[in-house]
């Protein structure tokens, strides 16, 4: 009894980081709709500078001096990123955004060990908070107090500061209506600016505050933005108080779902999170969205099949790339089957993003679990390579048909978050399930059969289903079903009212591209001859993510251009730079910043100006 | 002229909505902008304020503002009142009004809360209700103080009548009257010919989106074919 009381407190230490994390992205969310992935990076960094200068510079500034001096030098690297990326797309879809912030994550991961090193780094323990305090016979760390107490100051601080200070009002006002606000005279941008600092502010001393817990690492920054993400959609986007609530709830499932069910600690936030989104999709706290900001009916480009020359064109590169045998080598062979294989990966990811307008953040659930599919059919029922890929398709499609009976029931960023949800269950699965799966040891010894062994026999065979899977979601994308599908993008009101179901429309079209994901991973599994809880996780969904938007969103299946390009500049960064992810991380903010529409849909915007839809005038107003 | 507006044209997406619409206000000036439903009324304001895409000219006090943002037009003195009301429903009443706060501004008059509460009567017995737990009637007040709490020196009042009840319709003409009074130019876009009638001194009409009469109300008054062809019946 007097154990769970202390692990009670426990709980209640853990969500007052939680807590400051979450309010910071939930208050940018509210006023710049920018769901800011960098979020975690910025509490990673938060950590790292409180631990230089605490350890290194102690005596200019004291342990909390140091402390707060973190803090606002993250947040003035916070302004310098809104200033100089973010300004410029937030008249770009959602999406992008997302993928900047993104971009941003990877280049400060690739820094932070540059400047502090591969190691995990141990802070000190924060003065006068060194003791432990017995509470009903058990030691509580005075610390952990200490933090109890700091979440509901910082709430009363935010309450403070958004209903006692023009400020506030104005940040209040703008999370309504931001155009509103403009025609008040208000320059948002520096509202803007402002707000992401803040955030960033709240983010860092997040981080900071856990240098006396917890040694800093690398690895801090997607471990908390999962755990974020799960409480701003608990609490409800956007609401300071949803999130203070929120992570209460989060914190205590962790405290004490170690001991109840060790097992599937992890999941068990996830099933909470899942189960709030049903009963409220907008969270405790939330309200509805107002309409996604993509807005981009009306303006995207009418889709048409391939004309008689880009068939012929399309032909010409199938032909060349079926021919790769006869000048590559066995490397370039299974660089070859891999980029394929995420070809097939990506044009399925388009199917939902860009007929269906909607962004799964958890797409890489369904090419995992292909993956295991095929591994486990093949490993443990030694079914031969047809049938093991059949096995993985079906698994995939199975677990696309249960996650996404739930998932449709939402839509824009709360669509997006329950899809990351879900892969992070089916990940926190593979991950623990060690007796079927392997845990992090993965399935080992996937090899085809000797008739598909060779390198040469293998590239076709993933070549050939690529092609024929990328090929049938086109023929999808243009059926009556992809009109469907459409329509409902563009309006589900109007969609519904000629009898089309949003939901039922939108869960066959999670399914099926579930299933040709799950394909891909298949093959995949394969190619590697091995199955690892990566497959299905977070970086891998983003990758999926990247190689769409960067192919175009408003393309049919510009994706397989964007996978072609990703994956291999994937593959020659990592072997000529150990900063791999410094430079792609750059590479994508460059890119979403000089191609708002992707490589393939900018390419087309270069089109003589008489194929093109009546011009409106290029100056955007400032929305 | 205080606002002088010529070649306005103004896009929803590819869709052009105006076309060469060119109206102005004097100093002190009111003058209705009429029009049926659809007529572009609204997205001629929105167009001066730079909330829709739109090309062309428009003179205030002399500056040009046709490409400028739209709080740039906002603090150069020109003030809008959007249709929808578009009130901060989780804000205060009090909240509202210091959104729209701004430096008094020369050759403007200047507003304080109190002398807004006193202009609309109803506002200060509610100042610390959340703004979305008021009438239509009181929100539609509450956005014209809100408004000019940035100290115009001209207004854009999108159809101020709108659903509103006969007696409410009453006092917002007499406050419309008020601001007139206090020297403000106003430009209103009204369907309810009576009522524009009570407060402006010339009228412009629009349809589907190009103006179609420019004149007195006077001339308006006299020219049957005109009220016939353009307005509702
Ligand atoms: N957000 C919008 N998107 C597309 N078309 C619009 C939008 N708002 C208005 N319109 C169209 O623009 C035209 C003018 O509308 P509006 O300016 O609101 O007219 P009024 O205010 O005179 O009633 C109408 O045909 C209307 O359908
Ligand atoms: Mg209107």
């Amino acid at each position: 009894m007097d154990f769970l009381v202390v692990q009670f407190l426990t709980g209640l230490a853990g969500a007052s980081s939680l807590f400051l994390v979450a309010s910071g992205l939930s208050i940018i969310f509210g006023v710049t709709r920018i769901v800011n992935f960098a979020h975690g990076a910025f509490y990673m960094l938060g950590a790292y500078a409180a631990y230089s200068l605490t350890e290194r510079w102690e005596g200019a500034l004291g342990f909390w001096g140091g402390i707060v001096a973190a803090a606002i030098g993250v947040a003035a690297v916070g302004a310098l990123v809104e200033v100089t990326l973010l300004r410029r797309i937030y008249r770009a879809p959602e999406l992008f955004q997302l993928l900047a912030t993104f971009g941003v994550t990877l280049v400060v991961q690739d820094l932070s060990i540059i400047l502090w090193g591969p190691e995990d780094l141990v802070g000190r323990r924060a003065p006068g908070f060194r003791s432990s305090i017995s509470i009903l016979g058990q030691q509580v760390p005075s610390y952990d107090l200490f933090l109890i107490a700091l979440g509901p100051l910082v709430l009363g601080l935010i309450w403070l500061l958004f209903h006692r200070t023009r400020f506030g009002v104005l940040v209040r006002a703008a999370t309504q209506d931001r155009d509103m606000v403009a025609a008040l005279g208000v320059n948002q941008r520096w509202l803007f600016t402002g707000v992401f600092a803040l955030g960033v502010f709240l983010a860092a001393l997040g981080g900071a505050l856990q240098l006396p817990r917890d040694a800093v690492s690398h690895t801090m920054d997607l471990r908390i933005i999962v755990e974020v993400f799960v409480v701003v959609v608990i609490g409800g986007l956007g609401s300071v108080a949803g999130a203070y609530v929120a992570a209460l709830i989060v914190a205590e499932l962790n405290a004490f779902g170690i001991l109840v069910l060790p097992q599937v600690s992890l999941v068990l936030v996830f099933a909470v999170m899942a189960i709030v989104l049903v009963v409220r999709p907008y969270g405790l706290f939330g309200r509805p969205e107002g309409p996604p900001r993509t807005g981009t009916a009306g303006l995207i480009r009418p889709w048409r099949p391939f004309s008689g020359g880009e068939r012929i064109a399309v032909a010409v590169g199938l032909v060349a790339a079926a021919a790769l045998p006869l000048v590559g080598g066995s490397y370039l062979l299974s660089v070859g089957a891999e980029i394929a294989i995420f070809c097939l990966f990506a044009a399925s990811l388009q199917l939902l993003m860009s007929a269906g307008g909607i962004a799964s953040f958890g797409h890489a659930a369904y090419f995992g679990l292909g993956s295991y599919g095929a591994a486990l059919a093949a490993k443990t029922l030694g079914w031969p390579l047809p049938a093991a890929l059949a096995a993985g398709a079906a698994l995939g499609t199975a677990g696309a048909a249960l996650f996404g009976w739930f998932c449709v029931r939402l839509s824009g960023v709360y669509f997006a978050m329950l899809t990351l949800a879900f892969a992070q269950i089916a990940w926190s699965i593979a991950f623990q399930w060690t007796s079927v799966t392997g845990g992090d040891n993965g399935i080992l010894g996937i090899w085809p059969p000797p008739w598909a062994g060779s390198p040469a026999a293998f590239y076709w065979i993933a070549l050939a289903l690529a092609a024929g899977g990328i090929a049938a979601l086109r023929v999808i994308a243009f059926s009556p079903f992809g009109y469907a599908l459409r329509a409902v993008r563009d309006s589900a009101l109007k969609a519904e009212a000629v009898g089309i179901s949003r939901r039922a429309v939108q869960w066959t079209a999670f399914v099926v591209a579930g299933g040709f994901a799950a394909l891909a991973g298949a093959l995949f599994a394969y190619l590697k001859g091995s199955v690892f809880p990566d497959n299905l996780a977070i970086p891998l969904s983003v990758d999926g993510l990247v190689m769409v938007l960067l192919g175009g969103v408003e393309t049919v299946t510009g994706a397989v251009v964007g996978a072609v390009l990703f994956r291999a500049l994937t593959i020659v960064l990592m072997s000529y730079t150990d900063y791999s992810k410094l430079v792609l991380g750059l590479l994508v903010v460059v890119l979403v910043v000089a191609f708002p529409k992707g490589v393939v849909g900018s390419l087309q915007g270069l089109r003589p100006p008489w194929r093109r839809a009546a011009a409106p005038p290029v100056a955007v107003p400032a929305r | 002229m205080k606002l002088a507006v010529s070649d306005l044209r103004a896009w929803y997406g590819p869709a052009q909505i105006l076309f060469d619409v060119a109206l102005d206000v004097g100093p002190g000036e009111v003058v209705a902008l009429l029009g049926r439903n659809g007529a572009g009324k609204s997205t001629t304001f929105k167009a001066i304020v730079g909330l829709v895409e739109r090309r062309g000219r428009v003179a205030f006090e002399g500056r040009d503002l046709g490409a400028a943002e739209t709080h740039a037009i906002a603090r150069a003195g020109l003030g809008y009142v959007p249709e929808e009301r578009r009130i901060f429903t989780e804000l205060t009443v009090a909240e509202n009004l210091e959104v729209g706060r701004q430096a008094p501004r020369p050759g403007a008059p200047t507003w304080e809360p109190e002398t807004l509460y006193r202009l609309f009567p109803n506002l200060s017995e509610m100042r610390n209700r959340p703004g979305g737990r008021m009438s239509g009637g009181e929100q539609q007040m509450l956005t014209i103080a809100r408004t000019l709490m940035g100290n115009p020196s001209l207004v854009l009042l999108d159809e101020p009548s709108e659903g509103l009840a006969p007696k409410i319709v009453e006092e917002m003409a007499t406050a419309i009257l008020a601001m007139k009074r206090e020297g403000l130019s106003l430009l209103i876009s009204e369907q309810n010919l009576h009522f524009a009638k009570l407060i402006s001194d010339r009228a412009v009409i629009l349809e589907r989106g190009r103006v179609r009469f420019a004149g007195t109300m006077a001339e308006l008054e006299a020219d049957e074919t005109v009220r016939d062809s353009f307005l509702a019946m």
